[in-house]
């Protein structure tokens, strides 16, 4: 087999480990800022340098942040009392982008999941509760994926928040706008049945 | 003889993936095998086959034959079980045993009994009462119908036949071996009478017969921790799910004895202690 420059196969290894990149596509990606030239590659290698230099843990909502606290954190527009608890950053970006919360947020970077062994200890459910404790916080809003293990996760918050007396809620399940109801499954229909409203 | 390109089949979603955009890796327990699939789309609030296709569903579905896995084209829910959804206890249950299965079981293996035996699993996991009894029945069955049931009745030594008494399980030979073989063997630990009539029990009775069954805390604890090291030393690895199984069930444990004592008492919890009726 024919061998590959060094520098050339490290970068494919380097690709391959992300999430949703082969050897393929790592190739692929390799070749192809070969022939863009070497400004494009710079651009790309100084902003995955960057990527870690200038960002940081917010140390309140665990969000991915330029500052500590972040920019959220630090608002004072902003209802300071009601938190959403959401799964991963770009939720974060998600529920933003409907301008409609204009509350705190928590990051708990994933779900509890026993098949993969991540627990509530690998979760940042700890820092959740210190500032529930802390903070008067009086909604926990639990925005956590709608699957069995984001229901799970929301579930054991809801357990640990009760006994400080914080009214803890879950977002709203059913069909989704532009879905076909003759394709939603039994359960969705019963949710969205359930959480029916006057118009 | 070839696959077909496009196939129906039943299905248990064992586990899944996020992978690219919006898809999912799903792993499929099916009557036919153990199968590796890409649900294209699914994580799409509008995707046709979101709901159907949840964890631990048993769902319809078609597959079309794809390069590198087979598709998911279409999908249809045949049973969601819906308590699952609502109690952390349950879920980690049936965590465990699609943990159990999905390491036991290798891609393209698997039969219809073990479909079956998956699909009781996750509908007593879902609405019935001692789930720990039967999380010990699923293990035997799960043992029996992979090849690697325990040797219960004759000493896996001599090969006589066990007495009513203290044995010991050797988990090399994975069996029961009479005492005097038994304290030869290096690590081989000793079992009660009363937990050797449960395992035997669990290992020759239906599914129904274990309601019937009502244990003490030291026989349940006996079991699962030999069951435990048997499952540990076949896969030759430590299960994810057991830990947070523990550490839910010491939470739940805490939680009623608080519930049951005064405030401020520290005490353990208390456990049932009914007559071992094996």
């Amino acid at each position: 087999m024919a061998s590959m420059p060094r520098a050339v196969d490290r970068l494919i290894d380097a690709l391959s480990r992300l999430p949703g990149i082969g050897p393929k596509t790592a190739s692929r990606l390799t070749y192809h800022l070969l022939r863009a030239g070497e400004e494009e590659a710079a651009v790309l290698a100084e902003a995955v340098a960057a990527l870690h230099r200038q960002t940081i843990m917010c140390s309140r909502c665990c969000n991915i942040s330029e500052t500590d606290p972040c920019a959220i954190c630090t608002d004072d527009r902003r209802d300071h009392q009601t938190i959403c608890v959401v799964e991963e950053p770009l939720d974060v970006v998600a529920i933003e982008n409907t301008g409609n919360f204009h509350g705190l947020y928590h990051v708990l970077h994933g779900h509890i999941s026993p098949m993969e062994r991540i627990g509530p200890d690998e979760l940042r459910i700890e820092p959740l509760l210190a500032r529930v404790r802390e903070d008067g916080i009086r909604e926990i809003i639990l925005a956590t994926n709608p699957t069995l293990e984001g229901d799970a996760t929301a579930i054991y918050i809801s357990r640990l928040a009760q006994p400080y007396g914080v009214s803890v809620t879950r977002l709203a399940l059913g069909l989704p706008r532009g879905g076909d109801l003759e394709y939603a499954d039994r359960m969705t229909l019963s949710e969205a049945l359930a959480g029916r409203r006057l118009i | 003889m070839p696959r077909p390109r496009v196939r129906r089949t039943e299905a248990i979603v064992l586990r899944e993936r996020d992978y690219a955009e919006a898809d999912r890796i799903l792993t499929l327990l099916t009557p036919g095998g153990k199968v590796t699939v890409m649900a294209k789309g699914v994580r799409r609030p509008t995707s046709r086959k979101t709901g159907h296709l949840g964890l631990f569903n048993r769902a319809e579905i078609m597959l079309a034959q794809g390069r590198n896995m087979d598709l998911v084209t279409q999908a249809q829910a045949l049973e969601v079980f819906e308590e699952l959804w609502h109690d952390l206890l349950r879920f980690t249950y049936a965590c465990y045993a699609a943990e159990l299965v999905d390491r036991f079981v290798p891609e393209d293996e698997g039969s219809s009994d073990l479909y079956d035996l998956l699909v009781s699993a996750l509908r007593w996991f879902s609405t019935g009462d001692d789930l720990r009894l039967w999380c010990r029945y699923f293990e035997l069955s799960l043992l029996r119908q992979t090849g690697y049931a325990p040797s219960l009745h004759r000493c896996v030594v001599c090969e006589g036949d066990l007495q009513a008494e203290t044995n010991y399980f050797d988990l090399a030979q994975g069996g029961l071996a009479c005492p005097r073989c038994g304290m030869q063997i290096p690590g081989a630990r000793p079992v009660s009478l009363s937990a050797q009539k449960v395992l035997r029990y669990l290992d020759s009775r239906d599914m129904a017969s274990v309601g019937m069954l009502s244990l003490r805390e030291s026989s349940q604890r006996e079991i699962e921790t030999l069951m435990h090291a048997v499952l540990q030393y076949t896969l030759e690895r430590e299960l994810k799910s057991t830990a947070f199984l523990r550490r839910l069930r010491s939470e739940l444990a805490m939680r009623e004895a608080s519930r049951q004592k005064p405030e401020g008492s520290a005490k353990p919890p208390v456990f049932d202690d009914q007559p071992d009726s094996a």
